[in-house]
């Protein structure tokens, strides 16, 4: 099968992955789509939780058909191991001297069973450099609490802030928000480890833990109770620095926009936009703090004004008047999006089960070293010739010895 | 880690936490606001609630453990003034408009001229290119753009945004990380380069599988409020369920992901004798989320559901961490503060405000090392309280000084 030369930032580093569920191989793609090579070990007896969750193509469940998998996982190389079997532990231990990183986010203890700790790993490579990122830390009260980012969202306290004044708290999006927070850290902390260790000769251990990870999206509340004791209420689509503020429905099935006032002078725009230049004079909406106080009245006012428009209409009046105000998009909107189809964060590519399908790409460009779509998302098992022979340097005998006894997959 | 860097960090609050990951690396990370301070200290969530552009909480929260000098970079003094910090940095970011830096000679491409190795992050609301390079932004306006905010909300109402802003926090991360990357090229080939970000396409990155579901399925999934919509192939299924003294977040997930939560969960209950025959009988090995019947989640979703009206969010998170159940109690913030895992992981830690004549409590890291603290170190600074230091360490005396803050320089 054929490799794509890799080129790039991390041009010739290697990455060792026990990956798991979205947080795993999104912190592996910043490091693929940027020219290393990871190898992502798997095992049909327990494929990832991607490779065996709906979407599927032709609605076939089939853990090589999966787009929740496939979305997520370009760039990054397959390695079939029964882990069951010593052979396999020897390969992982191997590959774990010869490669650059080892990493994994399994539930903690899956490793150490497979006799993979830290400190085993550092006996036969002493400059190892291990990144660990499981929900709760690799150690601590909560390390065996299996761990999914829809149960990490409420446990990190972000649905305090979703959601209507006296009505139930509310999930972020699809599912499992904090499986993106993670790995900016762990990327940002992990090239800081290659860094020292190339300065000092020194490896380490970077502890992860997703759920710390996500309170960091939400550090101003929790001053705000450490200083102030307060305990964070549900506004709705209200803000205390800005009115109007808030989503307003359009013209259309389910079609949204959003509109955010914070001066006066904006407030003065939106209403000539609107048709409605006397309500700038109306002592009711004069300053913030009355348009705060008479909220209802202000978003009827607007909503009555926008349900005639379609949200597309809405963005590029009040944006050419210098007031901030977008579409509420959907997925097929995204797809669509100008600036995002400019920016490449999407990859169609071939994909042998799946036809063309579209991979997600990068979320930042850099100038010098672009990220670039090397190979599509794995079947499982597809690169275990390869990662044996030409980066173990296994001869053909010890590799057809090792699949007669079963330890690929 | 990062000691020997430095980073200069120009941004207001579309990127603090780029410097604020960098400077928890160790780099000497030094925030640089116009003379007065930033416009984002004079908003948002402040000390015992006074209005004190020093006092702002979201400021402290994100520019903890860097310096802070003041310079009117609109001015030519102060533009040579920057350039000479140039020479002495690794690191620029910076979220002015898109152009605003290149106006002002101090593009990239101009940085790269007196310092060939500088890395630059720009953070804009939706990046450099047209259609949308000029539009203004407001958190739920970029949040529109991400599609997160139409699926966030109940199924019959209007989408709803989380009331903490978030864009800023992706692009501030992806600025990090791509800010690493290009220092790390750097250290293979001491050339820099410039990483653009745009606040939508970071906030837009991650989907769940929304966009495989609408590509495989041309299905658009919606919000569905306290039910999780794109698991199944008809039935919606429950997630946030009320609890004794507030809600509990939890997934019915069959298959071999699922069954060994799953199946605590029943013994656990089953304890209690609120298990009923049907949860009892039933195989989650091989029970399939993707075409269970209403009635069947009918039967699993009511007995779980009084059990948990039964028990306290505490009790719930104790029982599932002893016995390994997936649940997740809505915590608010006294929990996180009491929380046993981050106390015994030792995540919270006091830092001192002397002006305030007290200490507050912030989380401590975001990744613990075997080789260096990575702690937040000190507080954020003050309106230009750093300002003698740095300008004396790029040869300025005490007269400069004071000449430039009488021009409103600094």
């Amino acid at each position: 099968m054929y490799i794509t030369e890799r080129d790039g930032v991390f041009k010739g580093l290697t990455i060792l992955a026990f990956c798991w569920a979205v947080v795993g191989p999104l912190t592996m793609k910043f490091f693929a789509d940027h020219g290393a090579t990871v190898i992502r070990v798997e095992t049909s007896k327990r494929p990832c939780t991607m490779r065996v969750s709906a979407p599927y193509k032709d609605n076939i469940p089939n853990y090589n058909k999966g787009g929740y998998f496939n979305y997520y996982n370009s760039n990054i190389l397959s390695l079939g191991l029964n882990m069951q079997l010593p052979e396999s532990r020897e390969i992982a231990k191997r590959l774990a001297i010869e490669c650059d990183v080892f990493m994994e986010n399994y539930t903690p203890g899956v490793i150490e069973k497979w006799g993979l700790s830290y400190e085993e790993l550092k006996e036969i490579r002493p400059d190892i450099i291990m990144l660990r990122q499981s929900g709760y830390g690799s150690w601590g009260p909560y390390s065996n609490l299996p761990a999914f980012g829809m149960v990490l969202v409420p446990i990190a306290g972000l649905p305090n802030y979703i959601g209507w004044p006296g009505k139930e708290p509310l999930p972020v999006g699809v599912s499992a928000y904090t499986d993106c927070i993670s790995p900016r850290f762990a990327t940002a902390a992990l090239i800081a480890a290659l860094d020292y260790r190339k300065r000092t000769g020194k490896g380490q251990l970077l502890d992860l833990s997703q759920f710390e990870n996500a309170i960091y999206f939400i550090a101003p509340g929790v001053l705000d109770y450490t200083v102030n004791g307060r305990e964070p209420e549900r506004i709705g689509n209200s803000s205390p620095d800005a009115a109007p503020h808030g989503v307003y429905p359009c013209r259309g099935d389910d079609r949204w926009c959003t509109i955010a006032i914070t001066g006066d002078d904006e407030w003065a725009s939106l209403c000539h936009e609107m048709g409605r230049p006397e309500y700038v004079e109306d002592p009711r909406f004069t300053t913030l703090a009355d348009r705060k106080k008479n909220e209802e009245d202000l978003n009827r006012l607007v909503s009555d004004w926008t349900l005639d428009l379609t949200p597309e209409e809405v963005m590029e009046r009040l944006q050419k008047a210098g007031v901030a105000a977008g579409v509420v998009k959907n997925t097929a909107d995204m797809m669509e999006d100008p600036q995002l189809r400019k920016r490449n964060i999407y990859w169609p590519m071939e994909h042998s089960e799946m036809g063309t399908f579209t991979h997600l790409g990068q979320s930042f460009q850099l100038s010098k070293t672009p990220s670039k779509p090397y190979s599509p998302s794995p079947l499982l098992g597809e690169h275990t010739e390869y990662v044996c022979t030409k980066i173990l340097g296994m001869s053909d005998e010890e590799f057809i010895d090792l699949m007669q006894k079963g330890v690929f997959e | 880690m990062l000691n020997h860097c430095r980073a200069l960090d120009l941004t207001d609050d579309k990127g603090f936490l780029c410097g604020k990951i960098l400077g928890d690396l160790g780099v000497d990370v030094i925030k640089i606001e116009p003379p007065g301070g930033d416009l984002s200290r004079r908003t948002g969530l402040f000390w015992h609630d006074i209005p004190d552009p020093n006092k702002n909480l979201y400021w402290f929260a994100y520019n903890s453990s860097k310096k802070g000098i003041t310079l009117n970079i609109e001015s030519a003094e102060g533009r040579d003034i920057f350039k000479n910090l140039v020479k002495t940095a690794d690191f620029v970011v910076e979220s002015y408009p898109p152009g605003y830096m290149d106006k002002l000679g101090l593009g990239y491409v101009n940085l790269s001229e007196i310092n060939k190795g500088i890395i630059m992050a720009s953070i804009t609301p939706f990046g450099t290119e047209e259609p949308y390079r000029g539009y203004k932004d407001s958190d739920i306006v970029v949040m529109g753009m991400t599609g997160t905010l139409y699926q966030t909300g109940e199924s019959d109402g209007p989408p709803v945004h989380i009331s903490m802003p978030q864009a800023c926090l992706h692009a501030g991360a992806d600025a990090a990380v791509g800010s690493m990357m290009a220092y790390y090229y750097r250290e293979k080939t001491s050339v820099g380069q410039h990483v653009d970000v745009s606040m939508q396409q970071s906030a837009a990155w991650f989907q769940a599988n929304a966009v495989p579901t609408w590509e495989l399925n041309h299905k658009i999934l919606k919000r569905s409020g306290a039910f999780r919509a794109g698991m199944s192939k008809q039935v919606g299924q429950r997630q946030v369920w009320p609890c004794k003294d507030g809600y509990v977040f939890f997934n019915v997930i069959g298959g071999r992901t699922g069954a060994k939560s799953l199946s605590s969960l029943v013994a656990w209950m089953d304890r209690e004798g609120m298990a009923t025959d049907f949860l009892l009988n039933l195989d989650w090995d091989n029970f399939d989320m993707f075409t269970v019947t209403r009635e069947e989640m009918d039967n699993i979703s009511n007995p779980v559901g009084a059990f948990f009206k039964k028990h306290t969010g505490k009790e719930l998170l104790e029982g599932a961490v002893a016995r390994g159940v997936s649940i997740g109690p809505l915590s608010s913030m006294e929990d996180l503060l009491n929380d046993e895992c981050l106390n015994a992981r030792n995540f919270w830690k006091k830092i001192e405000h002397p002006e305030l004549g007290e200490s507050i409590t912030y989380p401590r890291e975001f990744v613990k090392s075997t080789e260096a603290d990575c702690s937040t170190r000190f507080r954020a600074p003050l309106i230009g309280e750093h300002n003698d230091e740095i300008y004396k360490g790029i040869g300025l005396s005490q007269q400069d000084i004071q000449k430039l803050k009488q021009d409103g320089i600094i």
